[in-house]
């Protein structure tokens, strides 16, 4: 047929949907998150766990400490190396990870994440013991 | 067992052992995260490209536009005016509801012989899974551009909350499902593409006419959304890093994160990789060709327009008037009648 012009049209269209990242983020540097650890979780050297597992499977380990306290409650965790920790958001991870704004939130901004944790957990007093 | 299946499987077998096997034991990091999908994106572009201008290319010599309905002919004669379009505009109309709706798979039927008859049946499970598996993939692609812009659209912010607005949060001590957000789109992706790799499978018409390159991209885009899920419930990996690696290539600074990210992560690119690669020269490349199809992008107006072949060039003729023209006084000496005196 001679309608190329609309099938070039069309194709044109495609490639610029196609491409849409690449024009999207043209002359944007975008370096990874700077997360800030505050004094006291840098002086703790370690989390509850190592750090690739907290980096990659943290919600995991706060769904299963949800789920003990909330239905067996149990508060206590004890990790690999025989430490305990109270299984608490507020008291025992937002102690040491006080700057939410400058750790928690900026990896989950970076990676589009929205956690409704914090719905409750942040501005809320205290849970108490 | 069918050996057409069989190579496929065996294929997607060696692409997870060879992504797997060359990430986790050789470290070709380098290769499988920046070299494979910068080289796939291209094959993609470029392949997509030749293939359209093939067919932009290609003589469409005769009108002939499936017509599933009354054609226009006299004024008392109800034409069906979308299934046998007569204007531009009802074409669009019918290549709309063609591409969006897939109406013709909606007519799909299924024979068989009941009590010594040959009878068809509406057979719609063909139909309801191709939309699904088609809209579920779309909505796979665009949650996933969330790893492939910064800052991330409000658009696609909207989309991945449509699609995890159903709170599904199962953790038993063996599972852990739904936390991070369930992503529907995912499941319905892989139950449709179960479906349509198993009606391949099981129908005994469909496995006759089944060839591996029917199979092979059922299996790939299973095996996609097998390690997606995989990576988002089970084994979990640093998306932060994956991002970090993601939006290197796309903003051509590409640079493999210092923190590692697991294998699985690798053999999920690579499979999109190689389904990006492939695609130009499958049967995937129905994507493009649904819109150049004759049988559904021309007016059904054979009877009212005289279609005529672009490509034809102008065939020199010899008149009859010509030809006595010519030879008009030799005609009249031989006695032969003539038209002019």
């Amino acid at each position: 047929m001679n309608d190329r012009k609309y099938i070039i049209a069309g194709l044109v269209i495609f490639i610029a949907i196609f491409t849409f990242p690449f024009w999207y983020n043209l002359g944007k540097a975008s370096p990874g998150p700077d997360i800030k650890l505050t004094e006291k979780a840098k002086a703790a050297k370690q989390c509850v766990m190592p750090t690739e597992y907290m980096r990659a499977e943290h919600m995991h380990l706060l769904d299963i400490w949800r789920h003990a306290v909330v239905r067996n409650s149990d508060r206590t965790f004890v990790n690999a190396s025989g430490k305990e920790f109270t299984m608490s958001l507020s008291n025992t991870c937002l102690d040491c990870h006080s700057n939410k704004a400058e750790f928690c939130d900026k990896c989950h901004d970076y990676a589009s994440v929205r956690p409704y944790c914090f719905d409750c957990h942040i501005d809320n007093p205290k849970e108490k013991k | 067992m069918n050996v057409k299946y069989m190579y496929s499987l065996l294929a997607v077998i060696v692409l997870f052992l060879l992504a797997y096997l060359g990430v986790e034991a050789a470290g070709l990091r380098m290769l499988f995260g920046i070299v494979i999908p910068y080289v796939a994106v291209g094959v993609f572009l470029l392949g997509v490209i030749y293939r359209v201008m093939g067919w932009a290319r290609s003589a469409v010599p005769f009108q002939i536009p499936s017509t599933c309905g009354q054609q226009k002919s006299l004024p008392w004669i109800k034409p069906n005016k979308i299934d046998n379009p007569f204007t531009p505009g009802a074409v669009v109309v019918r290549m709309f509801l063609e591409v969006c709706c897939f109406r013709s798979l909606f007519r799909n039927t299924r024979n068989a012989i009941k009590e010594g008859k040959l009878i068809f049946e509406w057979e719609i499970w063909l139909w309801v899974a191709a939309l699904a598996f088609h809209y579920a993939f779309l909505t796979v692609i665009i949650r996933h551009m969330r790893l492939f812009t910064n800052p991330v659209p409000v658009c696609i912010q909207m989309v991945e909350k449509l699609d995890s607005f159903f709170r599904f949060e199962i953790l038993t001590n063996t599972m852990q499902v739904g936390l991070p957000g369930f992503y529907l789109s995912g499941l319905i992706l892989l139950a449709a593409v179960t479906f349509l790799l198993l009606r391949r499978m099981m129908i005994p018409q469909v496995r006759y006419i089944s060839q591996a390159a029917d199979y092979f991209p059922l299996f790939l885009i299973f095996g996609i959304a097998f390690t997606g899920i995989l990576m988002r419930y089970f084994t979990k990996v640093d998306i932060v890093a994956a991002k970090e690696l993601a939006m290197g290539l796309v903003s051509f600074h590409p640079a493999i994160p210092a923190r590692a990210i697991g294998g699985v992560f690798y053999v999920h690119l690579f499979f999109v990789c190689t389904l990006l690669a492939y695609f130009p020269f499958s049967k995937l490349m129905h994507m493009g060709g649904i819109f150049l199809s004759p049988t559904r992008n021309l007016p059904g107006n054979s009877r009212a327009v005289r279609h005529v072949n672009p490509w034809n060039y102008p065939v020199e003729v010899h008149t009859y008037e010509e030809y006595e023209e010519e030879f008009r006084e030799k005609m009249i000496e031989a006695g032969l009648p003539v038209e002019k005196e």
